[in-house]
This record gives structure tokens, sequence and C-alpha cells, in this order.
């Protein structure tokens, strides 16, 4: 639907892996930061009364 | 398609004098030329107003929403099909259907023939595979192939896939149909170039949700864009609104949806939302060899789980 294939992940973690968290969290955080803002998906025509 | 029409009143006729059904659910004249309307039957002296042909392009499974009589329903392939999915979703019982199965044509689409014509269109009809369309001043004919409804000229499931009673001898089934030549080409899209085609081809919706309303598979007694605690999607016509109903809805129909073609005959301003829909059919079909709505005995892709499900997409 044009969401940049990057800004989307899927994960799979148990509670107990608290090593593999880190390590996602790190890798979406990077993945996202490299695609910049989000441009898409958000409101520009809202007007606020 | 008069001696579908013929059947199907006989078939209903004796239907409702056996007391087999407490109604049954058809079609009947327009108001206006291609326009249809669904018609509840109750007596067997009503029957007359019972008509076949190339305008039923409404889905009757609609109707049948936890319905508590017993019904008899004309269905064509599609139809059939959402009946099915009622049934597994348990929306209407099996028990209480009689279904009258007509093996489909393809519908004719209204919007070509009008786009056709400047005039008003007084009067349109079917003669030996060419239809007849009159003006106040103009008579045409056109070949009836071309004129399909987009949906039935890419249909695979003509015949209906459950049925009690047939109105007709089975069809034809169309083969080496490419259903997803559109839908390849976008999937090819860069992710800008994508957004721009939805934002083009949703910018004309008014959010009537006539869309949804035709949808057998919408039955929710609140729908989410009704829902306004929480308010799950703006209810503008917002750009960014509009297209988060879009996705939404066609997600809801994932697994589900038939292609049957009815959100977009119901569209006002004749949007193409079926983009979506066969993009999640093709998804299902790939990805789980899943067709919606072909049996009573297997369980939709997205209420089962598999433990050799390869999900490659989860990290
Ligand atoms: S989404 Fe459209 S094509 Fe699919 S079942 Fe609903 S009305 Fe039919
Ligand atoms: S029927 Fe057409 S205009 Fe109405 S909500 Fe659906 S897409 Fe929009």
């Amino acid at each position: 639907m044009g969401i940049e294939p990057d800004r989307l992940h899927f994960s799979w973690i148990s509670s107990a892996e608290s090593t593999k968290f880190v390590e996602v969290v790190t890798g979406v955080t990077e993945a996202v930061r490299a695609l910049g803002p989000h441009q898409k998906f958000v409101k520009t025509n809202v007007k606020v009364a | 398609m008069s001696n579908y029409t013929d059947k199907i009143r006989e078939i209903s006729e004796r239907l409702l004098k056996e007391g087999r059904v407490d109604m049954v659910i058809g079609f009947k004249q327009g108001t206006m030329p291609m326009m249809n309307e669904p018609c509840f039957v109750k007596k067997p002296e009503d029957v007359s107003k019972l008509v076949w042909d190339s305008h039923c392009g409404i889905n009757l499974a609609n109707y049948l929403t936890d319905r508590k009589e017993k019904i008899g329903v004309i269905a064509k392939g599609c139809d059939s099909r959402n009946i099915v999915t009622h049934i597994i979703e348990n929306k209407i019982k099996r028990e209480q259907l009689v279904i009258i199965g007509v093996p489909c044509k393809g519908m004719i689409d209204r919007r070509k023939i009008a786009s056709m014509s400047d005039a008003e269109i007084l009067s349109v009809a079917e003669q030996n595979g060419k239809v007849i369309v009159k003006t106040k001043d103009a008579e045409k004919r056109y070949e009836r192939t071309d004129l399909l409804q987009k949906n039935c000229a890419l249909c695979v499931h003509r015949n209906p896939v459950i049925y009690d009673e047939l109105a007709a001898d089975l069809v034809e089934e169309q083969k080496n149909v490419d259903r997803y030549a559109d839908i390849r080409e976008i999937e090819a899209m860069p992710p800008d170039e994508k957004w721009h085609l939805f934002d083009d081809l949703f910018s004309a919706c008014i959010r009537c949700y006539a869309c949804r309303n035709a949808c057998p598979l919408c039955y929710c007694p609140t729908c989410f864009v009704d829902e306004s605690r929480p308010q799950w999607v703006g209810k503008s016509t917002d750009p960014i609104d509009t297209k988060t109903f879009h996705f939404l809805r066609a997600y809801h129909c994932a697994g589900r949806c038939t292609d049957c073609g009815a959100c977009e005959r119901a569209c006002p301003v004749g949007i193409n939302m079926r983009l979506l829909t066969r993009k999640l059919e093709k998804d299902c079909f790939e990805s789980f060899g899943w067709e919606a709505g072909l049996s009573l005995d297997q369980r939709p892709p997205l209420d089962v789980y598999k433990t050799n499900d390869p999900e490659d997409f989860i990290k």
C-alpha cells in the first residue's frame, strides 16, 4: 500500500529472550532511522479550531 | 435468460406451496434499467415478481445474515461461495436454506453501457449473445462478452458450489484466466508509486459506505468506521482517513472475499476497490492454496494454526 518494506518489522520474542529483544529493537530503530520520518499516513489537511 | 426466470418462478412456487421455505430471496425488475432489486417473496402467488437477467449483480448472501426463517435463496457462483462463508461463520444454518443455484454467464457492467451513450437509457435487453440498448432515438447492439463486469470477466467459479435446486444446466467454467495481471503490476511498483496510485484511486471516495453495505462479509453490528469510543478512524474525507477505511475494510475481507463485485457495483463514483481485495485473495491463494467459500468442510486460513506454516516474514 506504499509503506517502505523496511519500516515494518515482525518478530517473535519470548519474555526470556532479552538479548534478542535488544537486538531486534536496535535493528528496527536503525532501519527506520535510515528511512527518515514517515510522511505517509500523516494528516496534513487537519485544521485545528 | 427468460427460461431462467421461468424455472426460478417454478421452483420458488413449489418451495413456497410445499411449505419448505417461508420466503424466497431473489431479484425483481428495478425501477430503472439495469438496476434489479432484491426481492423477498413470501406467497406462492407473488412468484411472478421474480426475474433473472444480466443485471442481478447484487450479492443476495447479504440478506441472509442472522435470519431465523427457512429461506429459499437464488445463488450465482459467487453468491453461493458467500453463502458457504456465511454458514462457516455461523451467520446462517445450512438446514435453514434451500439454495436455488443459477449457473451464471456473467453480469453486465451497467457503467460500461451508460458510458457508451449520452442519452438516457430506456431499456437494455438481450438476444442470442447480443445486448440491445435503447435510448430515445437510437437502438444499438453490442456483444454481450464485451460488456461483462470486470469481476465476471475474470470469474472461474460461475457455477454455484453448493445448491439444492438448479435453475438451468451447469455452464462451462472459464479456463486459463489470468486473474491477477493488474495486481502483479502494482506489486512491482516502488512504494511511492503505490502510494500515489492508491491516493488517486480513492480520491473520489465520498465515504458513503455503499461498498461496505453491499458486501455480505460486512455484518458486524457496529463497523469499526462507525465506532466512536474508541474512534479507530477519522470520519472525514481526509485522504488518510479514506485510505485507512479502505485498507482496513479490505483486510477484514481477507480470505473471505469471493470477488463477487457487489462492492464495486454499488459505488456511486465507480471506485475499483477490488484492487485491494484481489491482492489479498491472491496472497491467500499463493500462501495457503485457499479460495474462499468453496467447501463447508475447510476452515479459512485466518482461523487455523498450522505448525508447518513457514512464517518467514517473522524474524
Ligand atoms: S469485498 Fe466486494 S467482491 Fe469481496 S465479497 Fe465483499 S462485496 Fe464481494
Ligand atoms: S461505495 Fe465508493 S464512494 Fe462509497 S465509501 Fe465505498 S468507495 Fe467510497
